[in-house]
């Protein structure tokens, strides 16, 4: 291209210069697929705003066979509680529901049925084996939108105050549990 | 005449299809959706079309038919019949969902390189561009070692 022959050095970097693109293309792919499995990244993960917030102002009423809960209930927490959005309708809940049910021992969680009739969300519960201290029905899917929740599954680790610590959009895993949720509640813990 | 009535019956559905046309085309499923006044209506849909609908991503709230979408159109509307500005349901949406529900992305430390990528590439452009087309410079070759002189005469030699 410019009359003079490329001297061996410049030949040589200039060969190089794709492997290096490939390379760090190579390295950025793999941590992203790396962060996926352990769970530290989530390309899906809406970045929400509610992060180290108190709880938005809801008020929801029951729904069977939980007792219904509002913000204030939030707030006046002492220990970390997990709140849980799902919906009968939903087949990521009903895969996350064994998880749930291992963690209820250790963590108190509270579930908000996700515009779901009142029957269906009962018979859902029941048969999944009920992991939830606490249950309210959320029918119009309106509180959600002030929560920010864009879909369900979707959790949120309320610490004491009713202060959002920890949100995902994706269903709960025992990797999750063991990495993220426990150790950020046993240090919310009074 | 059988025949006949059903080609009345037939002219009349494709009339009401073209009718209703623009309704399915916007997604508003339901003419109820929508604002009785033309000029509320008009609006709800500009700030709509400038939100993402959570669950298609890459599609305004005016655009999908999802739920959520269905559900925030609603809000949307609420508002505008309240007399909100544009700014007021624009802040509402991002304090809930983060700015991630511009499709419009605002221009901040974050996405500055967004932003300027576009006289970004052009400065880089009309750089390559110049150091592709200057005029080549001069260039006196090297010398022959002593060993190609060597080599170039024995060559021409036998030849």
């Amino acid at each position: 291209m410019s009359g003079q022959p490329a001297s061996p050095t410049r030949r040589r970097l200039l060969m190089a210069a794709p492997l290096v693109v490939a390379g760090g293309v190579g390295v950025g792919f793999w941590r992203m697929l790396s962060g996926m499995t352990k769970g530290s990244f989530d390309p899906h993960d809406i970045h929400a705003p509610a992060l180290n917030r108190p709880v938005p102002d809801f008020a929801l009423p029951d729904q069977a066979p939980g007792q219904g809960f509002s913000a204030q209930d939030l707030r006046a927490l002492k220990s970390p509680v997990l709140v849980n959005y799902f919906a009968s309708w939903c087949i990521p809940c009903v895969a996350e529901m064994p998880v749930l049910n291992a963690l209820k021992e250790r963590l108190p969680i509270w579930g908000i049925a996700y515009k779901d009739k009142p029957e269906h969300a009962l018979g859902f519960v029941q048969r999944a084996g009920n992991p939830y201290a606490r249950i309210a029905a959320d029918r119009d899917g309106l509180a959600a939108i002030d929560w920010g929740v864009s879909g369900v599954p979707e959790t949120f680790l309320i610490g004491p105050g009713g202060v959002i610590r920890w949100h995902t959009a994706s269903p709960i895993t025992e990797t999750m549990i063991t990495n993220t949720i426990m150790p950020l509640a046993d240090s919310l813990k009074p | 005449m059988k025949t006949h009535s059903l080609r009345h019956y037939g002219v009349i559905a494709l009339l009401a299809c073209l009718l209703f046309a623009p309704f399915v085309a916007m997604a508003v499923d339901d003419p109820s959706e929508m604002l009785p006044d033309p000029a509320q209506e008009q609006r709800a849909e500009a700030i709509g079309s400038q939100l993402r609908c959570l669950v298609c991503q890459n599609e305004s709230i005016e655009d999908s038919s999802a739920d959520l979408a269905r559900d925030l159109r609603h809000v949307v509307r609420e508002h505008v019949a309240r007399g909100e500005s544009n700014r007021q349901i624009m802040d509402w949406m991002v304090n809930r969902y983060g700015n991630f529900i511009r499709l419009k992305p605002p221009l901040t430390i974050g996405t500055l390189l967004l932003w300027v990528m576009p006289l970004l590439a052009l400065c880089i452009g009309t750089g390559v561009a110049w150091w592709t087309f200057r005029r080549p410079r001069t260039v006196t070759p090297t010398p022959l070692t002593d060993e190609e002189r060597r080599r170039l005469s024995d060559l021409t030699e036998t030849r």
